[in-house]
């Protein structure tokens, strides 16, 4: 086993047709932490669990539980349980006996199923709906009975896909805090499925980001957000301006110049040791660029470079800039506390300043144009990228 | 816009020209007369007449054991046909379902002929056993399509769900499959078997001697019997049981729909 963990994947790969689902997917979930796998439809974040279910048979790759070789154990024999995206609540039985499922099926004493259905029902706050068909109940109760009847079960992994899904937004938040609260309270190893990046970081003890069927980056909410790893990683979590360009010389204590048309010298983070010569493309979010009217302080390491603004959206929390650099397209997002804000309002057609530190620039690979239509703002929208729009 | 008054004076027609034949003989079968052009007094003489007449009950008994026979049988192959056909996608099936489904809308006359021929030339004698299998061949196509409409509406990630939480296959099918076809299965049932006892087309083809089932009984009634005014009572009988059978399965059918 190369990845460690409770519940591994070891290069795992399942094909439909010629078609790779997930393609070569090694993952160590640890025990007792919330694993989110995050990424946009379709890239195999179901078919990753079906097979850590045991509803489907990876092509390649073995799966291990506690360490135990688990890949061709029916899913009745597994000690992981899941909660369906559309629920997959039994129609024909009330919720008590939804939730006495398993236990039943598992030949546990009448007296024991009748204590632990009352305790779960208690835990999902479901006590007085007990007798109830599924068909009369809301979507969030619905959906507590699916957690219920997979906890009762004691899994060593839940697997939750898109629990959250099918909620309105209010539902959805208020699910999320629960589902927090469950988990502190059994313990249990869980793995959640899901393509919305705020429920992700929201939940998460770490963040697996897949895309097309590889899993792209691996690390703490934090970390994906602040130090993404891939052109991907960048513009599928938060919002991100990508500019082309290369490197052009080592500065010493992991710096270095880099040259984008239009742009004076910039300075960035280089812990990678990417060579001189190399095209990169530089990624900056919005929220960690400046803009001012007055020309900053010079400081080690902050680049500053002239604008003109282009556009700008009053947001409450933020306002939203589009400037204008040589033929760039860069967003700035500008909070409104009084002491980041000059005197004179900053308009449409202003000359002004941006000014970003080193370390918030990531020199990442080229971003592909395919993985555009999977992110929320693609970065021709946002920013510079790929020749950049112009107006 | 004002309302045309002609859809309901059409609808009237229409349901006139359906149902009047209907009353009249059912009103006919409690006419004294022992012709249907006048009317002599209300009486149950020809139902008297029925239950006295022990060639009926003979046909009945044959009905019920065609029918119950036909019914098990094509609701066993039939739903393992409807699940075969549920679970599996691939070009052969759609040329299995075509396979099923055809037998519906082949004419009966040329089902009753075919399966004539296919008896005599394989030699087998005629009388309640080619009844009960030719009963079934077009009772399995009718079970399988009403199976197979109900598999059609249950989220198949149940059955994963039931795995999922540790039940073995069998469990799957006893705990969750066949509850949740028991309605489809009922209904399925019913209709097979009123479609069973209606028949008259195909079992008049592969009935032998001997082997009279009560549309068969109606048939030889009406060419022989000095009692003719009993049919209208036995028609009365026969199809008040449809309608409660109709009835009873569309019940079953819409009962328990999530
Ligand atoms: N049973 C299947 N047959 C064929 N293709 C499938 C099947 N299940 C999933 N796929 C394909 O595999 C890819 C990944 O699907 P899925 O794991 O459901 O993605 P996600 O859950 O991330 O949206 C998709 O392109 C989907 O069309
Ligand atoms: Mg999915």
């Amino acid at each position: 086993m190369a990845t460690d963990g409770f519940l591994i994947f070891e290069n795992v790969t399942k094909r439909f047709g010629a078609h790779a689902a997930v393609d070569g997917v090694s993952v160590g979930v640890q025990k007792g932490e919330v694993f989110s796998l995050l990424g946009p439809s379709g890239c195999g974040k179901t078919t990753l669990l079906r097979i850590a279910a045991g509803l489907e048979t990876p092509d390649e790759g073995r799966v291990w539980l506690d360490g135990e070789d688990i890949t061709d154990l029916p899913p009745e024999r597994r000690r992981v349980n899941t909660v369906f995206q559309n629920y997959a609540l039994f129609p024909h039985l009330t919720v008590a006996e939804n939730i006495a499922f398993g236990p039943r099926a598992a030949g546990w004493p009448r007296a024991r199923i009748r204590e632990e259905v009352d305790r779960m029902l208690a835990l999902v706050q479901l006590t007085d709906q007990a007798g109830k068909k599924p068909r009369m109940l809301s979507g969030g109760q619905k959906q507590r009975v699916a957690i219920a009847r997979a906890l009762i079960n004691q899994p060593r992994v839940l697997l939750l896909d898109e629990p959250l899904a099918a909620l309105d937004l209010k539902l959805r938040q208020r699910m999320l805090v629960e589902l927090d609260l469950i988990h502190d309270e059994v313990g249990i190893t869980f793995v959640y499925v899901t393509h919305d990046q705020g429920e992700a970081m929201g939940l998460s003890d770490r963040i697996a980001v897949m895309n097309r069927g590889r899993i792209e980056q691996i690390g703490r909410p934090a970390e994906i957000y602040e130090a993404p790893r891939t052109g991907f990683v960048a513009a599928f979590i938060g919002d991100t301006n990508f500019l082309e360009g290369r490197v052009e010389e080592h500065l010493g204590d992991n710096y270095c110049r880099l040259g984008v048309e239009g742009f004076p010298d910039i300075e960035c983070f280089n812990d990678t040791g990417r060579p001189p010569g190399e095209p990169v493309c530089l990624s900056v979010r919005p929220e960690k660029i400046r803009i001012s009217r007055e020309r900053p302080e010079p400081a080690p390491h902050v680049n500053v470079v002239p604008a003109r603004v282009a556009d700008a959206i009053y947001l409450g929390t933020h306002t939203r800039f589009w400037v204008r650099v040589g033929r760039h397209r860069v967003a700035v997002w500008q909070p409104h506390a009084r002491f980041l804000l000059d005197e004179r309002p900053i308009r449409w057609g202003d000359e002004v300043w941006i000014s970003w530190h080193g370390d918030d620039g990531f020199m990442l690979e080229r971003f592909s144009g395919a993985d555009a239509a999977l992110v929320a703002t693609p970065p021709e929208r946002i920013g510079a990228a790929n020749g950049g729009v112009a107006p | 816009m004002r309302r045309s008054r002609w859809p309901p004076v059409v609808t009237a027609a229409v349901l006139v020209f359906l149902w009047l034949p209907i009353a009249v003989l059912a009103a006919n079968s409690f006419n004294r007369s022992r012709f249907g052009s006048s009317w002599e007094g209300l009486s149950l003489r020809w139902y008297r007449a029925l239950l006295a007449d022990a060639d009926t009950w003979r046909a009945l008994r044959n009905s019920l054991v065609v029918g119950v026979g036909a019914t098990l049988t094509s609701l066993a192959l039939g739903t393992s046909a409807a699940v075969a056909l549920h679970r599996h996608r691939s070009r052969l099936q759609r040329l299995h379902y075509a396979l099923v489904y055809s037998p519906l809308v082949v004419p009966d006359l040329l089902m009753g002929m075919s399966l004539l021929v296919l008896f005599v030339a394989l030699g087998a004698d005629l009388g309640l056993g080619t009844v009960y299998l030719a009963h079934t061949t077009f009772c399995v196509s009718y079970v399988a399509m009403v199976v197979l409409a109900r598999l059609q509406d249950f989220d198949p990630s149940i059955l994963e769900a039931a795995r999922d939480l540790g039940a073995g296959r069998w469990t799957v099918v006893r705990r969750v499959l066949l509850p949740l076809l028991a309605p489809g299965l009922a209904a399925a049932g019913l209709l097979a078997f009123t479609l069973s006892i209606d028949d008259f087309v195909i079992t008049f083809f592969v009935a032998g001697p001997g082997a009279t089932t009560l549309p068969v009984r109606v048939y030889s009634m009406i060419k022989h019997s000095r009692n003719l005014p009993a049919i209208n009572a036995l028609s009365v009988l026969m199809l008040a049981a449809t309608f409660t059978a109709v009835r009873a399965s569309r019940r079953l059918l819409q009962e328990d729909r999530p």
